[in-house]
């Protein structure tokens, strides 16, 4: 059971919350409260836009305990429009082939069961195609 | 005399009408991408034809009431030009909501970064859950409770294998803003709610279908309940069909909300653009509010809307809306409706399957 866990770090996964720099104004994600550029104290709380593009990608076959149910899946480290490189599952794919560049949003998804299906439901991001309008 | 009933009461009908005027500040759909068409489900069952809907929308591997509410909640926030700091409400109704202890809300409002000042208890009425949820948002702005309370009618719809509702039970909905009118896209001019003890469909604790009355659930449950909330808030407003630009209503299939807008006098123009059961499904909680979404994304300034929602067990839920100038413009700052139903990949019955949980894994 990971219950303390997953929320703490509900902020984060639900909505990409991370932190701003207030000495040389780097966005900040995952927040670690100390920049990660200039080494001061980094508290500031920041929201990111959730826009973004597909910097790698692979395909996961093999999944790990938890996620077998949902595999195969797409795994991608995904460039922020502010900056940070974060590690994601794409969803929402349909039949379009994953490419690198590839503009994707972020969008708040079920992650996975803690544990069985009496375990709470682990909430956070994913990225999916931009929508077109 | 006794004391209470020296408290003055205002004289008043049976309509809903606040004392502080309220409105739509914003609003937002969800369709999520996956499409099965019904004659796919016939394939399966033997049957060939005479199909409710064309096809139904279905939720993702990844997606449930909470993700699908996330989503049209955000929408929702980026056509009210407020910030989720001025919420003092996140309702959800539906009725599959993920968990059967622990809210909906309070995960929705979280994510959206509403703050803890809110109201977050889930809504369940069967179909109207979303807009009886919608009612007690008028409420509390018209009371000046608090300045804005977003409702989302949101549902990932049971329905049993080889059942008459496994063809239409969808997966979708829609996120409603409601506050001040001087702030809002549309007024709510008006509603009426219409309800009794009619059991044409239920589920019981720790079952996963739903059971219905067959033909039950038309003339007794739905028409019955629709055409008199309907009836009495055009007796009470002495508004009738011609007055409106567009009328939606509960659709559980194709037919019966194209039926009762007739009986109604609606033309099938003033229907059309509501009527999505067809392309999706029926969305249940979702059903009547995505399909004010649709509207929503065409009418203009002045535009009359009725809305009438149904619940089984049984009751409707009936508003007028009154379309205004600032929705032109707010309505580009978010996907719309027919954006969501245009994002489409089609599934067959085994892929269904595997989406819905129906295989079982371990």
């Amino acid at each position: 059971m990971e219950v303390p866990r997953i929320w703490r770090l509900k902020k984060q996964r639900y909505a990409l919350q991370g932190e701003v720099c207030p000495h040389c104004q780097v966005k900040i994600f995952p927040p670690r409260d100390v920049c990660p550029e200039c080494g001061g104290e980094a508290k500031t709380p920041f929201s990111f836009s959730g826009q973004g593009e597909v910097y790698s990608y692979t395909l996961i076959s093999n999944a790990p305990a938890g996620f077998e149910e949902q595999a195969p899946y797409t795994v991608a480290m995904v460039k922020l429009n502010e900056g940070p490189l974060v590690t994601a599952q794409l969803t929402d794919l349909g039949d379009e082939p994953v490419r690198i560049g590839m503009p994707v949003e972020m969008v708040t998804r079920k992650i996975r069961n803690d544990g069985d299906e009496r375990g709470m439901i682990v909430y956070g991001y994913k990225f999916r195609p931009v929508m077109a309008k | 005399m006794k004391q209470d009933q020296q408290v003055p009461q205002p004289e008043k009908g049976k309509l809903l009408q606040p004392k502080i005027k309220v409105g739509i500040v914003g609003y937002g759909a969800y369709v999520p991408r996956y499409r099965l068409p019904a004659k796919e489900i016939g394939r399966i069952w033997g049957n060939q034809g005479g199909y409710p809907v064309k096809e139904k929308a279905v939720a993702g591997l990844d997606e449930d009431v909470i993700t699908m509410s996330i989503e049209a909640a955000r929408n929702a926030l980026k056509r009210a030009d407020i910030s989720a700091d001025e919420l003092r409400a996140v309702w959800v109704g539906s009725e599959s909501h993920p968990y059967a202890v622990k809210p909906s809300g309070t995960v929705v409002a979280e994510a959206i970064g509403a703050p803890n000042d809110i109201q977050a208890g889930d809504w369940e009425f069967a179909c109207k859950a979303g807009t009886e949820a919608m009612v007690a948002a008028m409420g509390m702005v018209g009371s000046g409770m608090g300045d804005y309370a977003l409702v989302a009618g949101m549902d990932t719809a049971q329905g049993k294998p080889g059942d008459a509702l496994e063809y239409t039970a969808a997966s979708g909905g829609a996120a409603f803003i409601i506050g001040p009118l001087n702030s809002a896209l549309a007024s709510i001019e008006a509603s009426y709610s219409y309800v009794s003890d009619t059991p044409d469909f239920w589920r019981r604790e720790y079952q996963v279908y739903p059971e219905h009355g067959q033909r039950f659930t038309g003339e007794p449950a739905y028409f019955e309940h629709v055409e008199s909330a309907s009836r009495t808030i055009f007796a009470e407003t002495g508004l009738k069909a011609q007055d409106f630009a567009y009328a939606v209503f509960h659709q559980p299939n194709t037919k019966f909300p194209q039926r009762i807008g007739k009986t109604l006098g609606f033309t099938p123009e003033q229907i059309a653009p509501g009527l999505l059961a067809p392309v999706i499904g029926n969305t249940y909680s979702g059903a009547a509010m995505i399909g004010l979404t649709a509207i929503l994304d065409i009418a203009e300034e002045g535009d009359l809307i009725l809305m009438t929602s149904y619940g089984s067990g049984a009751g409707s839920d009936s508003f007028i809306i009154k379309a205004r100038k600032p929705l032109a413009q707010r309505r580009a700052k978010a996907l719309s409706t027919q954006d969501y139903i245009a994002r489409r990949t089609q599934i067959d019955y085994a892929t269904y399957l595997r989406y819905r949980g129906e295989i079982r894994m371990r």
